[in-house]
Order: structure tokens, then sequence, then C-alpha cells
């Protein structure tokens, strides 16, 4: 990331709009960092969570005001994740970086099959939405 | 039920957020709020993450830190056309955007 051309400010805004959105911008930081400008995977990660602290920020700021969020499952989820922090923290010491980087791209896979195949449950509800 | 979330986001950087907005939509949220509160989930667990990477030294904060406000201008952007999209077209889009990008990744591997 020696000097910042267009690209790699593009790069940052498109993962932070899509980041916002909780759809998984950090993934596209990642994948630009590592497959364009040749970051090693665990250095680009650690460039993608320093990326995400403002976006998530000023995306929880405005969702707050639109009245989106749900503190009573957000604290119970959040105290479970921190668990989950500290655990894969432990692993993070013992996996090769090569490992890392094919459970990312299995990862990566993997949700967006899910993501592509969950079209019915996803349809019902906007009717659900709709229908009140 | 976070814990899956807190395992992904600091093994891979990421991620934490596609993982629990299912995991809100069983707690009987909708796509649109299981998205906005998967953010508000994985800031604190992003915020530990990094802390926990700065100490083993993968970040460079100074070279950097021109990031922090593209992001922050790209999240305003994000979550003002957030309430006025309708998010599925995208979804599909970027999950045949990630499922792409899986495979290029493993090939080079």
């Amino acid at each position: 990331m020696e000097a910042v051309n267009l690209w790699d400010a593009l790069a940052v805004i498109a993962s932070a709009i899509v980041g916002s959105m909780g759809l998984g911008g950090g993934s596209v930081l990642i994948l630009y960092l590592t497959l364009v400008k040749g970051t090693p995977q665990l250095r680009a990660q650690g460039i993608n969570l320093l990326f995400f602290l403002p976006c998530a920020v000023t995306a929880v700021c405005m969702y707050q005001k639109q009245g989106l969020l749900r503190w009573d499952i957000l604290w119970r989820m959040t105290v479970g994740g921190l668990l989950g922090v500290l655990l894969g923290q432990m692993l993070l010491r013992q996996i090769e970086t090569k490992a890392i980087t094919a459970l990312f791209a299995g990862f990566l896979i993997v949700a967006g099959v899910i993501t592509l195949f969950s079209k019915q449950e996803s349809t019902e509800q906007e009717n659900a939405e709709k229908g009140k | 039920m976070g814990v899956p979330v807190g395992v992904i986001n600091i093994l891979l950087g990421a991620g934490g957020g596609i993982l629990a907005v299912p995991i809100l939509k069983k707690c009987g949220l909708d796509q649109k709020e299981a998205q906005a509160n998967a953010v508000a989930v994985i800031l604190p667990l992003t915020f530990v993450s990094f802390l926990l990477y700065a100490r083993g030294q993968y970040v460079y904060f100074a070279e950097n830190a021109w990031i922090l406000p593209l992001s922050a201008f790209g999240a305003i952007l994000g979550a003002t056309i957030f309430k006025k999209l309708s998010p599925r077209f995208l979804r599909k889009l970027f999950a045949i955007f990630m499922i792409w990008a899986g495979v290029r990744m493993l090939w080079k591997l």
C-alpha cells in the first residue's frame, strides 16, 4: 500500500458501501488487497479490521436514527461474539496462513451459495412486510 | 449465540456480519433489520479483533490511516441508500461475486 491511487480509494469506498449494509464489505477489501495489491493475507485482514471501524461506527449511528437497531438482541449476541473472538485468537496462533486463506476462500463460497439460494425465504419475508 | 460470529471475525478479519445476518433472522428480525443489526454486532468484535491483530503486528496503522475517512464516507453513502433500496438484487449480485472470488482464491493457492 505504498502509493495510494484512485483504485485504492474506490476499493475502500465500495467496500464501505457494501460493509455498511451488513453484506460483507470486508471481503471486498481483503480480496482487493490480496488479489490486486499482493498484500499478505493476515496483513490484509488486519487492514480490513481497521477499515471497518469508522465504517461501522458511521453506519450504526445512522441505523440507530432510523430506528433499525434491536439492542435487546444485540447485547446477547455481542457477549457471545466476544467469547468467540478470544477463542478465535487462540486458533489463529495455531493455524498456518495458507490454511487461513483456504478457510477464507471456503467461507466466501459457502456464504455466497447460501445467500444466492435464500431467495424463497427473503421473498416471503418481504411479502409479509408489505402485508402488515 | 454470537460465538461463531466472533471466531470467524478474528480468524478471517472479516465475514462476521455475513454470518450474523442469518442468526439475527432466526431471532425474528426481517432481512433489513438483520443486516443493520449485524453491523452493530460486529463493531465491538472488530474493535477487539483489531487490538489483538495490532498486538500481533499484523497492522500498519500510519500507512493505512488514509482509509479511515474514505471508509466513513462510503458508510454514509451505503446507510443512506440502504433504506430506499430493495437489497435483494444487490445480495444476489454480491453472492455471485463471493463465489467467484472464493474459487479464484483457492485456484491461486
